[in-house]
């Protein structure tokens, strides 16, 4: 039982990571990571959403019918990506701001989905919410880690505004890397991003490959 | 068969939806003061850039009127008084700039010399149009103290078109587009001014403004 567990958290955080194993997720992994604290806040909110969606899919799926378990899909996680929207608009303000209309694009985020499809359409509450969590965490630790590159070329600094969008706490993660005015522009415009992703969807091709694992393809298949 | 069971689907379905929507329901039930009391302070903040806190004594939002601007743009103008005099008011403005629209709020004394103007949204390219965010740049405060007769109207440009304003290397069209919309500010004073400083005319509703 636990080795299943264990399996499902490795799958999710890195084996089978949404963003550089299966390639899902992309428009946020380009269009939100333009420094490391707004790819942070954007893969905890879809997380979140990830979760709740796995968990509440796992509980009800012998309920759902075939013919409409896209619908019910659908349903479920703009209902939650609501729910976060209303939330992080309430009680997260700074940070709403600054993901704005992003949030509401979690729906269209085909990682949520393709984890329901995929794993909790088939596995019961907790298996689901596990898969849901962890690979949303996975999600949180791609886009940060493509966040943390085009922010450290792009403007110099590491989580800057942290303090501003997660809390006085934070103040200590903003880090100053390079001297100001040293930073190349294109790494926190659109190019930089597909540049950014794409370098890092093969550096992990390139540790499989190192490791004896078969290179996957993109797509919503599952590893195991 | 499945044709006799076609409409489980359809309950099946529906079930969810009115579910959810319950859920749903509920927590904008319960969000719903946060929310609008997030709004109203991020809008006494933009608020407070363009009026110096020593200029008024009266609440801003409450003493705001809804009017129409020259492009038949329904706005709220903000009036600071004190001691029942009105000593300045706030507006929002629009420009155009290279990617869409650029909002800001402009402040503007009972003579009509600006007090401040802060840029509130845009989408300009970050790096090229950016140079309008206080944050970013100090061109913004260059139009403190200035009004419609200073600079004359025909230095109410870019210098590149003759005006007194620096433009941006690699970025004209988003200074070009600010200026404008300020110097319509101040126009719009002009023109209305008796309307925009009437203490008695009747209150703007606060609606769940952005």
């Amino acid at each position: 039982m636990a080795a299943k567990y264990k399996t499902i958290i490795k799958d999710g955080l890195w084996e089978n990571n949404g963003v550089f194993a299966m390639v899902l997720g992309l428009c946020p992994a380009m269009a939100m990571t333009s420094t490391a604290t707004n790819a942070l806040g954007m893969g905890l909110a879809t997380a979140a959403v990830m979760a709740a969606s796995s968990m509440l899919i796992g509980f009800f799926r012998n309920q759902i019918t075939q013919e409409v378990r896209i619908p019910v899909f659908i349903l479920v996680v703009a209902s939650m990506t609501t729910l976060v929207d209303l939330f992080m608009n309430a009680w997260m303000h700074e940070l709403y701001k600054v993901l704005g209309m992003f949030i509401p694009l979690i729906v269209s985020n085909c990682l949520p989905l393709a984890r329901l499809e995929a794993f909790a359409a088939k596995n019961e509450t907790l298996p689901s919410l596990t898969d849901g969590l962890f690979m949303g965490i996975g999600f949180t630790i791609a886009l940060t880690m493509v966040g943390a590159v085009r922010e450290i070329i792009g403007s110099g600094t590491l989580f800057a505004d942290a303090s501003l969008l997660f809390g006085p706490a934070f103040k200590g993660m903003e880090m100053h890397v390079l001297p100001d005015g040293m930073g190349i522009l294109m790494m926190i415009l659109p190019p930089g991003g597909f540049l950014t992703l794409g370098l890092l969807i093969v550096g992990k091709r390139i540790l499989d490959v190192r490791a004896g694992k078969a290179i996957q393809m993109g797509g919503a298949h599952s590893v195991a | 068969m499945s044709t006799q069971r076609t409409w489980i689907h359809g309950l099946v379905l529906g079930a969810f939806c009115l579910g959810f929507g319950v859920v749903l329901a509920y927590s904008d039930h319960i969000t719903a003061n946060d929310i609008a009391a997030r709004a109203l302070e991020d809008r006494l903040n933009s608020l407070a850039e363009v009026i110096p806190h020593e200029l008024h004594d009266n609440n801003l939002v409450e003493d705001a009127i809804s009017m129409k601007n020259e492009r038949d743009k329904e706005i709220t103008v903000y009036r600071a008084t004190k001691d029942g005099k009105v000593t300045a008011l706030a507006y929002e403005i629009y420009g155009v700039g290279y990617a869409g629209q650029i909002r800001l709020m402009m402040g503007i004394d009972a003579e009509g010399k600006i007090l401040g103007v802060r840029v509130l949204a845009h989408k300009e390219t970050p790096g090229l149009g950016d140079k309008m965010e206080v944050k970013k740049n100090h061109w913004i405060l260059e139009f403190d103290g200035l009004s419609l007769g200073n600079p004359p109207a025909e230095k109410w440009k870019v210098k590149k078109d003759g005006g007194q304003f620096d433009q941006w290397t690699g970025a004209t069209i988003t200074p070009r587009g600010v200026v404008d919309a300020i110097r319509r500010g101040l126009e719009l004073f002009a023109a209305n001014k008796a309307q925009m400083m009437n203490m008695n005319a009747p209150k703007a509703q606060t609606k769940g403004e952005h």
